[in-house]
């Protein structure tokens, strides 16, 4: 089911001030409130994006889970993947309320209409990745999350404030893993240093194109769905990261990351914009695998749930029955 | 919430905070029990029973995780996982109650991840392939029907640890039963389809059904459990049949090895490592 609103009639003046007066006093937009088209659209494709990306984020992980090499990192990342999971439900139930249910919203994944995080398009190679999958892409999540807490949307605002919480949760169990390794054995110092040098960039890419590139940006920022520039998130990710990699004792790949002190910021080298064009258009490493694994667990599953809404439909009817008679 | 303090306390000692979104189970439940065997309780018979239930569950929990990202809808993938990580959570405790009176001190991960397949005590039925998502809520249905109830009577065992670590079991355990109950009810009633596939796994799980009888006296109550759910949902009861042989004596099916090949082999291959 989508909304039926056809492409942007004239809005309706008083409707139209009361949203924009709305928006700028800074409270929220409720699910029964009057909206313009274009901005439940941008919120619908953008929750969704979200969503599908919770969903998709799973698979990375949780190849990990059957070998994680000990009973309570197996535990650690098993219940993070559920979270995940999880996040992915309230998202898809955030969209709802915007009059578009999971069902069609997994179909448009499925074929390949919508979008999720380009990040989960890379593979991950050993245990290490793990823990810098925590570090890097959940921290990276957080930055861009944590100002959603604020968003204009109220359920989608909601929704962020508890997988914020339970995303630093996650971040800070990724890099208690890599501090473990990086005490361990040579071996394991190499695999979390070669983890640190695949991730990083893509982690970067997590952010979005620059700001001069990034065609939906103004009118979300106006909208007040999102709060700062991608630039800014990337540039706040960087500066957060670089302590936080000298305290672990591994270096970011990057020969032009130093700090700027006039900038009160660090200078850091271009991502390869070109390889984000080519994942998001579908030929990253894993873009193929990461869609077959999603589609093929929704058809193998069709004949389950086509049981359970035959079960609900004869135990409805049962019951209209034994009313009746 | 500010936009910045979550992610600037990164590196900074959170011990007290548990902010999974469904929790992993683990609180310590043994937190001032004493640790102490008994008198007249047998070590070797306690460590041995421990081992085999641990067994049963890490190897359950392993073919759950084989789910993750493959379940028919997310609230299936939340469930397993929430059932999978309580029978990890089972396993976790009872190695290390059985490293503790075995003698041998060891920890959990050394039962888990440096013994072969013929050291292994879990039943034939927790390693078998994972099949369909009705051989998963048949498994489910029989492996915590039995556990539950055996469980239940361990609750009073005279080894403290045991009987706490049974005592939190029997909550987990009831739920993972009404779970398999109510998918086993649904799918029999469901579909032509669904109907067929819950026959041929109830064929497939009866000739393994009877390894599970041999310690305390639990084969009735779990019969009947299996007789009431296979009735509400229209299924015939399957026969059992046992084959010859008992996971229990170390005698496995050729699907365990692999299994463990792939639970112990990151562990194996950097045996100095810490995690």
């Amino acid at each position: 089911m989508t909304t039926s609103h056809s492409a942007e009639v004239p809005p309706e003046g008083p409707l139209q001030e009361h949203f924009d007066a709305t928006i700028s006093r800074d409270q929220r937009i409720e699910p029964r409130d009057w909206m313009p088209d274009g901005y439940r659209r941008t919120l619908v494709r953008q929750i969704a994006q979200h969503a599908h990306s919770e969903i998709i984020g799973m698979q990375p992980e949780g190849e990990w889970i059957t070998k994680a090499p000990s009973l309570r990192r197996k535990a650690i990342l098993f219940a993070k993947v559920q979270d995940e999971a999880g996040h992915g439900l309230y998202l898809y139930s955030a969209a709802e309320t915007l009059g578009t249910d999971r069902a069609e919203l997994t179909d448009r994944l499925i074929e390949g209409r919508q979008k999720y995080s380009s990040i989960f398009n890379y593979p991950t190679m050993s245990f290490a990745d793990v823990g810098v999958i925590g570090w890097f892409v959940d921290g990276a999540a957080i930055c861009n999350q944590v100002p959603l807490c604020r968003s204009s949307y109220g359920p989608y605002a909601r929704a962020m404030v508890r997988i914020c919480k339970e995303e630093s949760f996650h971040q800070r169990q990724g890099y208690e893993l890599l501090m473990t390794m990086m005490r361990g054995t040579e071996a394991q110092r190499e695999m979390v240093q070669d983890a640190v040098n695949r991730w990083w960039w893509p982690s970067l890419m997590m952010f979005g194109p620059p700001d001069d590139a990034s065609p939906n940006s103004a009118q979300s920022m106006a909208w007040k769905i999102k709060r700062h520039s991608n630039d800014e998130l990337r540039q706040r990710f960087v500066d957060m990261t670089v302590p936080q990699a000298e305290k672990l004792g591994v270096t970011l790949p990057d020969p032009e990351l130093r700090w700027n002190a006039e900038r009160g910021h660090h200078d850091f080298g271009t991502p390869d914009w070109d390889e984000l064009m080519r994942v998001i258009k579908g030929d990253g490493p894993c873009n193929a695998q990461r869609m077959q694994r999603r589609r093929s667990a929704h058809e193998e599953g069709a004949w389950v749930r086509e049981a359970a809404t035959a079960h609900a439909a004869k135990r409805a009817a049962r019951a209209e029955k034994g009313a009746v008679a | 919430m500010s936009d910045d303090h979550v992610y600037m306390t990164l590196a900074e000692g959170h011990e007290d905070d548990t902010r999974w979104a469904y929790g992993t189970g683990f609180e310590d439940p043994l937190h001032g029990v004493d640790t102490t065997v008994p008198e007249g309780v047998d070590a070797t018979e306690l460590a041995s029973l421990c081992v085999a239930l641990a067994d049963d569950a890490l190897v359950s929990a392993q073919r759950l995780a084989e789910w993750i990202t493959r379940a028919p809808e997310l609230e299936e993938e939340v469930a397993l996982a929430n059932i999978g990580l309580d029978l990890l959570g089972q396993a976790r405790l009872l190695y290390s109650r059985a490293g503790q009176v075995d003698g041998t001190g060891r920890d959990e991960d050394a039962y888990a991840y440096f013994r072969d397949a013929d050291d292994f005590r879990n039943v034939r039925l927790a390693e078998l392939p994972g099949g369909d998502f009705a051989f998963t809520v048949v498994r489910l249905l029989v492996l915590s029907s039995w556990r539950l109830a055996h469980f239940e009577r361990l609750a009073s065992h005279p080894d403290p640890v045991l009987a706490a670590i049974a005592a939190k079991g029997v909550k987990e355990l009831s739920y993972h039963r009404q779970y398999a109950a109510e998918w086993a009810v649904r799918l029999g009633d469901g579909t032509d389809e669904s109907y067929r596939r819950m026959r041929k796994a109830l064929e497939q799980a009866a000739p393994y059904v009877g390894e599970l009888f041999t310690a305390y006296d639990v084969r009735d109550e779990v019969v009947a459990v299996l007789k009431q759910v296979t009735e509400a949902a229209g299924l015939p009861m399957p026969v059992y049949r046992p084959l010859p042989g008992s996971g229990r004596d170390g005698e496995h099916t050729e699907h365990l090895a692999p299994l463990l090949a792939e639970l112990q082999g990151v562990a194996r291959a950097h045996p100095e490592a810490t995690w």
